[in-house]
């Protein structure tokens, strides 16, 4: 059953051909037998997921059903989750249990989704290996040895491994799209603002973004249809109607005109993956797509911008985190300033301190017109030569990451190795504009992500040319071995 | 620019941040390399820009200034570590 694709699995659901509950309990027990290995969840809630899934199977019954009624799913652990622990990778947050339920947790179990449980993340998202989080790095599926990437890591090593259906993301600066393409799956960020951030543990505000982790661009389709659209309690939130991604995704192709970042296929990128977006991009061609050249003249930058932008607005959020209200507190202190920094010092690891003196420091007096006004001055740079690229082509291509997965180890003592990882995906959260990372082959047997990016509010764009191009190859449908 | 060690001690104390004289070192050189990293920005000419606060050139959208929400604080107060008459103990705050 787990071989399926979300779709084929929600046909098999309504037709009646398996029930909610046999598909909930053959994914738990397909956890219970490799999860250990690859540790892609922090908790597991079997009881709840079975009895959404007996709901599911009498809505089912009674014929009122949505494309996800029934389907096992998983969650990024931050995700609030009503009466559930949400820990967002954190020791910060290891005693928490949510009191209510983010807006992308409550409008899919609405749709009748089924959780599973909660996944193993780069503690506040912060880390692109998942080696950040306080509950252990998670394997790739493909070769134990490597990361799965991150911070969604966990969501994505469980998808990979087919002991999810489909799971949840965030995506600051790639979360969603570089795990996706380190572990050979589809992931999707959808434009800034275009699903709410109510309940989403907050990263950097004006970057983070709800998306998807699935097998294919048409289970991300369905997943995102029914996430996506406004929310009174997000001010941020889109107002803008939500298109049926569905149809606009089968719609018959029109010839779209294709860019390539040509400084993308730059010295940094690993020789096989550029032969395989090089292979993609033939592909396209061959559905009648022309492809031209642009130039996006500022996107090197784009990395030394986001370690401006992302620092200064964590430092402020993660201000909320003082042992008072909830999460971890320092025992024994009686001074106030030396209680705040011991809880803080004991509840985060070193990758968020890191982040949190970062922000600290371009943000105080002396710093702040050097580093964060003008990082917010070349972030409208980059977010122009977009709007310029745009102004030619509907769609650009490339590579997601510089290179497939890399070792467990590997770059933890080198953060600006580990930040340069995130240097193709990075601009879309600039901009706030859709991104989605494909499978489009292999480099030494890992897989290779191809990178998709749109025009602000143009998912269905993008779901329908990752659709196209997955009709045309099989590298979505590659299983790691021994969890086929 | 690379940090030294009263640079750090200052940005703790701005941040409420203990690190600990093992944790120093490490922090002081990783810090250094990514101010380092985004020092590149500085060479960029950006007279004539107005800087992004937001990806989205969107008006924010307001909401009547009323009670929406019900009293629920001792279902949240579950997470509090210490709480007293549904009050937040803290360290005493004025001598």
């Amino acid at each position: 059953m787990h071989d399926k694709t979300l779709a084929q699995l929600s046909d098999d659901l309504a037709a009646r051909r398996v029930s909610s509950v046999e598909l909930t309990e053959h994914y738990l027990q397909r956890i219970d037998q490799h999860d250990k290995e690859l540790n892609s969840f922090i908790t597991i809630t079997r009881e709840s997921a079975l009895e959404q899934a007996a709901a599911a199977d009498k809505r089912i019954k009674a014929g009122e059903t949505s494309p996800l009624t029934g389907i096992p799913i998983a969650h990024k652990d931050i995700f609030c989750t009503d009466n559930v622990k949400t820990t967002c990778g954190s020791k910060m947050l290891d005693n928490f249990v949510s009191p209510y339920d983010a807006t992308v947790v409550a409008r899919l179990a609405e749709a009748g989704a089924v959780m599973l449980g909660k996944t193993n993340m780069d503690e506040f998202a912060m880390g692109s290996s998942n080696e950040t989080s306080y509950y252990g790095v998670v394997r790739n599926p493909w070769d134990k040895e490597k990361v799965p990437g991150g911070s969604s890591g966990g969501s994505a090593a469980a998808v990979a491994a087919r002991i999810a259906c489909a799971a949840t993301g965030t995506d600051t600066g790639g979360s969603i799209r570089q795990p996706a393409a380190l572990s050979g799956i589809t992931g999707f960020k959808p434009t800034y603002g275009r699903v709410s951030r109510y309940g989403m543990i907050a990263f950097a505000s004006s970057l983070d973004q709800a998306g998807t982790l699935t097998q294919t661009a048409e289970d991300g389709a369905i997943l995102l249809q029914a996430m996506a659209g406004d929310d009174e309690r997000d001010s941020t939130a889109l107002p803008d109607p939500v298109p049926d991604y569905g149809a606009a995704m089968r719609s018959p192709w029109e010839k779209i005109s294709i860019g390539v970042p040509e400084n993308f296929f730059d010295d940094g990128l690993d020789d096989a993956s550029a032969v395989a977006i090089r292979e993609g991009l033939a592909i396209f061609e061959k559905l009648g797509a022309t492809i031209k050249d642009v130039r996006l003249e500022h996107i090197h930058l784009s990395v030394p911008v986001y370690y401006v932008v992302a620092p200064a607005e964590a430092s402020s959020n993660l201000a909320r985190f003082d042992g008072v209200r909830f999460g971890h507190r320092a025992e024994d202190v009686d001074d106030l300033t030396e209680f705040y920094m011991r809880t803080r010092g004991e509840g985060f690891g070193s990758e968020v301190k890191r982040r949190i003196l970062t922000g600290t420091y371009v943000l105080s007096a002396g710093y702040f017109d050097a580093y964060y006004l003008q990082a917010q001055k070349v972030r409208q740079l980059i977010s122009d030569d977009f709007e310029r690229a745009f102004s030619d082509v509907d769609v650009l291509v490339g590579p997601t990451t510089p290179t497939p997965a890399f070792g467990i180890g590997q770059k933890m003592d080198d953060p600006i190795q580990m930040y340069l990882n995130d240097i193709y995906t990075i601009g879309a959260n600039l901009a706030g504009l859709p991104g989605v990372s494909i499978p489009c082959g292999f480099s030494g047997g890992l897989p290779v992500g191809m990178q998709l990016v749109g025009k602000q509010l143009n998912e269905a764009e993008l779901f329908k040319a990752a659709y196209y191009f997955q009709q045309e190859t099989d590298w979505h449908e590659q299983v790691p071995a021994g969890y086929e | 620019m690379s940090l030294d060690r009263e640079d750090i001690d200052k940005l703790c104390v701005l941040a409420r941040l203990k690190i600990t004289d093992e944790e120093m070192a490490d922090v002081g050189s990783k810090l250094s390399d990514i101010v380092e990293l985004v020092d590149e920005l500085q060479a960029v000419d950006t007279a004539s820009v107005i800087p992004m606060a937001h990806p989205l050139d969107r008006e924010q959208r307001l909401r009547p200034d009323a009670v929406t929400e019900t009293d629920d604080h001792e279902r949240i107060q579950k997470n509090a570590p210490q709480v007293e008459k549904a009050l937040y103990l803290v360290p005493k705050v004025i001598e």
